[in-house]
């Protein structure tokens, strides 16, 4: 066990957990932050994306003692109200069917759009494809990101 | 205009008043259970609500609550069974609340979510629950006003009585609405004068998944909640034998392991208590990850389990023994067993006028062989469930689509009485049948009550994936037998598989040939098997509407000419008696997909293939358009057409629709599970390969025939068509046809990139 100053959506936060704990479980047993979401545990379907210094990344594989000095955003912390383009644009299209894979997908959109504003289609599956969605909501998912990429 | 008796479904109108005096023993959030989540909806939280039945609750200042009865796992229901009941009860949508009921049949007919039946059979009881309520709040303005209730118009949540001029909104009624007697008949609208029901709403839990707020089981946390992992054997037809507790004991957060076992041995399975493995090993700890790190370390010691025989209810409920077979099973050993059943005699399941008559003059035979893998479900929330039992009560909080099923598998293992376990209804991450099996529900209520504190069970990935109720592996062989006019003579279809054969022997094109024969074969195996969306037909439609194609050819004939012409005959001079499709609705979406697709014109560089089925009581055909490009095919848009009766919540059907669409291309490019040895040879996304972004379609248009007949289902229609239709276009696109299931495999072989 040790003691962990982590940055997380612009707070100061502590934890005290094995050096080897995925940022997937502080944030869901440890922080209570639950909107980030396990799927696989091997950084195949991108259900626990968040993002680290605005890149996204596979928090099922990202022990805590690689992030201390890192900013962190999960999904809570993507837009104070909710309101951030990507999760606007999925509203719009009612993209969500069960939803559990959103949060990751969404995360992922945003740090494309961040990082390429105007994607293009081949762009997009490209950056979206290590996302899955079982319930299969993919065109939608394309067309709030056009959608979000032209409200930013 | 309908009159309907609200007798027919009394339980559903009980009030509070009643409920008082009944003894409930379980604490049910109904008056209290609202969680405003916008400024918006704080603003406007009423002082005080009054129930006026099961469904629906008022408040003062004419906010409605309006209860979801059946479990949510993304088809939506949460927001358009809602819809049905504020149609009839003639509210504005605005003031809407959806709540997600809790599991508590004394109040709720059918709280199952499965068979794409939620909207089908929640029709008349949602709308009367809708309309009763309405008729109510006329009654005590025509008392508070003392006007005929004749003379009042309910509409948008407010009272009038233009003879008076008096008027009021449903708030200011409901508490004397709440206390009068429900009225034995109402009226149900026209669908003319639908004003919701017809008109896309938003999903009502939309901001709450954009915004990454708890809503599935897996989210909850009480304090002094422990976690728990299970292990469970590596192979079917393996059992536990033993194991060493102390080898994980002393690992940091690890509190306790121990065996649970889901039924005690008198206990009489019911149809839907299919589980691989009830004997398991519970570790149970501090946190997931600590829980998840022990799983690795503990040793335990697995034995080949016997032949065992139990008594289970078959799907009409009257029980049979069961026997599962012993051994280690292999997917290359399946393969050849199959083959050899088709060339046996299988049970006779329908026989119209003379078949083995007419291939034998046959002056041509066209006979051809369709199989399909195991699948596994793979939701993508792993199963898994939050428990509390103390004393003799217990708190369930799972992800299921039968809460009905499980309730008394939960009874018999902790030996609680039903009414004191409360099972409240979790969002899923998916279903697709899979939790109409809901063992892991069984299994934390057998943790909780072990370690007398609340717990949050979860499976890895690899135990899902390994857990079985996976859809069967089939095999199919149709022939058709052609004169020297290509004038097709009979058809004769033998399908089976492991463990249950896929036909539905009275469907399409039963029905529509004078010689016709169907026959089934199945065999047994320690491979359990569950519901997957669209169960059987997921299959078969694959197999029949590949043959169609084929056969089409062969006659030289157009392949959806050929499917009306076969129709026509259905129609005006049908062949037997039990035909269970209406050949015009069939007709009518194929010809709507020939329509919206410009069938006879397609884009140039496309190949086309149509698929159609009939399933879960609705029509559907698609047109599937195929792209090769840089030696990689992949599907570039898809037309479907379906029949499904009334649409209650177009956007969300059609969104429902493009997900089985998808579902479709994955699994029949894709989808495959197989065995070595009894172990599964696949237990996460890096080998169990699943649709990606890349490989969905570029366009999906999802067509709805209007009509008003009354809805039929929508979840499952949509997946069967597809695999023929993917199957048909690649035809196109290859020159080769495809018979195994998954194609990818076949496509590398001709060196194409999947």
């Amino acid at each position: 066990m040790a003691t962990y100053n982590l940055n997380i959506n612009g707070k100061n936060l502590q934890v005290d957990v094995d050096p080897n704990t995925p940022m997937l479980w502080v944030l869901r047993d440890h922080l209570d932050m639950v909107g980030t979401k396990f799927g696989c545990g091997i950084a195949q379907c991108g259900a626990c994306t968040i993002h680290l210094d605005g890149n996204a990344v596979r928090s099922c594989q990202l022990p805590v003692s690689a992030v201390t000095d890192a900013q962190i955003t999960t999904i809570e912390g993507l837009s104070e109200k909710g309101d951030h383009p990507v999760q606007k644009a999925w509203i719009e299209h009612d993209v969500p069917q069960c939803g559990y894979c959103q949060a990751g997908q969404m995360m992922t959109a945003a740090a494309l759009l961040k990082s390429n504003p105007s994607p293009s289609d081949e762009e997009i599956e490209n950056a979206m494809n290590g996302n899955i969605c079982r319930c299969g909501t993919y065109t939608r998912i394309k067309a709030a990101v056009k959608t979000a990429s032209q409200n930013q | 205009m309908t009159t309907v008796n609200t007798k027919l479904n009394r339980r559903s109108f009980l009030k509070v008043s009643a409920l008082a005096g009944g003894g409930m023993v379980l604490s049910f959030s109904w008056l209290a259970g609202c969680k405003p989540s916008s400024e918006e909806e704080l603003l406007a939280m009423p002082k005080e609500w009054f129930e006026l039945n099961s469904y629906i609750k008022i408040g003062d200042n004419g906010r409605i609550t309006i209860f979801s009865p059946n479990p949510e796992f993304g088809s939506n229901i949460k927001t358009s069974m809602p819809m049905m009941v504020a149609e009839e009860l003639d509210v504005d949508w605005k003031n809407v609340i959806v709540e997600q009921a809790d599991f508590y049949p004394e109040r709720f007919d059918r709280q199952f979510t499965g068979g794409s039946q939620g909207i089908r059979q929640g029709w008349k009881p949602l709308r009367t629950a809708g309309a009763t309520a309405k008729a109510m709040l006329v009654a005590a303005s025509a008392q508070t006003w003392n006007v005929p209730a004749s003379e009042i118009t309910a509409s948008n949540g407010q009272l009038s009585h233009a003879g008076s001029g008096k008027k009021a909104g449903y708030g200011e009624m409901a508490s004397l609405a709440a206390t009068l007697e429900v009225p034995e008949e109402v009226t149900l609208k026209e669908i003319k004068d639908f004003k919701i029901i017809g008109n896309s709403k938003k999903n009502v839990d939309g901001q709450k998944i954009v915004t990454g707020q708890p809503m599935y089981a897996l989210d909850k946390k009480v304090e002094g909640m422990k976690y728990a992992a299970i292990v469970q054997p590596p192979a079917f037809g393996m059992r536990l034998k033993s194991f060493d507790k102390s080898s994980i004991s002393g690992m940091p957060g690890i509190l306790d392991a121990f065996e649970i076992n889901v039924f005690k041995e008198d206990y009489a399975r019911n149809f839907f208590d299919t589980t691989t493995f009830p004997d398991k090993i519970a570790i149970v700890g501090n946190s997931t990850w600590e829980v998840m790190q022990a799983k690795k370390s503990l040793k335990a010691e697995w034995e080949k389990a016997p032949d065992t025989t139990f008594p289970m209810a078959g799907r009409g409920g009257q029980a049979n023994n069961v026997t599962i077979p012993g051994g280690l099973e292999n997917t290359s050993s399946h393969k050849t067993k199959m083959a050899e059943y088709i060339q046996k005699p299988g049970n006779v399941l329908r026989k119209d006028g003379d078949p083995e008559g007419a291939f034998k003059k046959a002056h041509k035979v066209l006979e051809r062989t369709y199989t399909a893998p195991f699948l596994a479900h793979n939701t993508m929330e792993p199963m898994n469930c939050f428990a509390d039992v103390k004393g003799d009560k217990a708190e369930i909080y799972g992800p299921t689509q039968a809460p009905d099923f499980i309730s008394g598998t939960i009874s018999q293992a902790i030996g609680i009485p039903k009414e004191n376990i409360q099972i409240n209804l979790a969002r899923m991450g998916g279903g697709f049948g899979r939790r109409a099996y809901s063992h892991h529900l069984v299994e934390a209520a057998i943790i909780s009550q072990k370690i007398q504190a609340p717990v949050s069970l979860v499976y890895t990935r690899e135990d899902d994936m390994a857990a079985g109720v996976y859809r069967p592996t089939y095999s199919a062989t149709y022939r058709a037998a052609l004169d020297e006019n290509n004038n097709l003579l009979a058809l004769h279809v033998k399908a089976g598989g492991i463990p249950e054969s896929p036909i539905h022997a009275n469907r399409f094109p039963a029905g529509a040939i004078d010689n016709y024969l169907a026959e089934g074969w199945d065999l047994p195996s320690n491979i359990t098997i569950g519901a997957f969306r669209a169960p059987r037909s997921n299959f078969i439609a694959g197999a029949e509407q590949s043959f169609l194609d084929e056969l089409a050819e062969e006659i030289g004939k157009d392949p959806i000419e050929f499917r009306l012409e076969l129709l026509k005959r259905a129609e005006t001079n049908p062949v037997g008696e039990n035909n269970d499709y209406v050949p015009s609705r069939y007709a009518g979406v194929l010809e709507l997909v020939r329509e919206k697709s410009n069938w006879n014109t397609p884009k140039a560089n496309v190949s086309r293939g149509v698929s159609a089925y009939f399933c879960h009581n609705s029509y559907v055909a698609e047109v599937v358009d195929t792209v090769i490009k840089d030696n990689q095919p992949y599907v570039e848009s898809v037309y479907a057409a379906v029949d499904c009766g009334v649409v209650v919540n177009p956007d969300a059907a059609a969104n429902m629709g493009e997900g089985a669409i998808v579902d479709g291309i994955g699994n029949a490019f894709f989808g495959e599970m197989a065995f070595e040895n009894g172990a599964p040879t696949k237990t996460n996304f890096d080998k169990y390969r699943m649709i990606r972004h890349k490989e969905a379609p570029k366009k999906i248009e999802v067509h709805f025939v209007e009509n008003n007949e009354d809805p039929t289902g929508l979840g499952e229609p949509l997946f069967p068509p597809v695999f023929a239709a993917v199957a048909n276009s690649l035809y196109k696109a290859t020159g080769k046809r495809y018979y195994e299931q998954p194609f990818a495999p076949q496509l590398e072989m001709q060196n194409l990139r999947m």
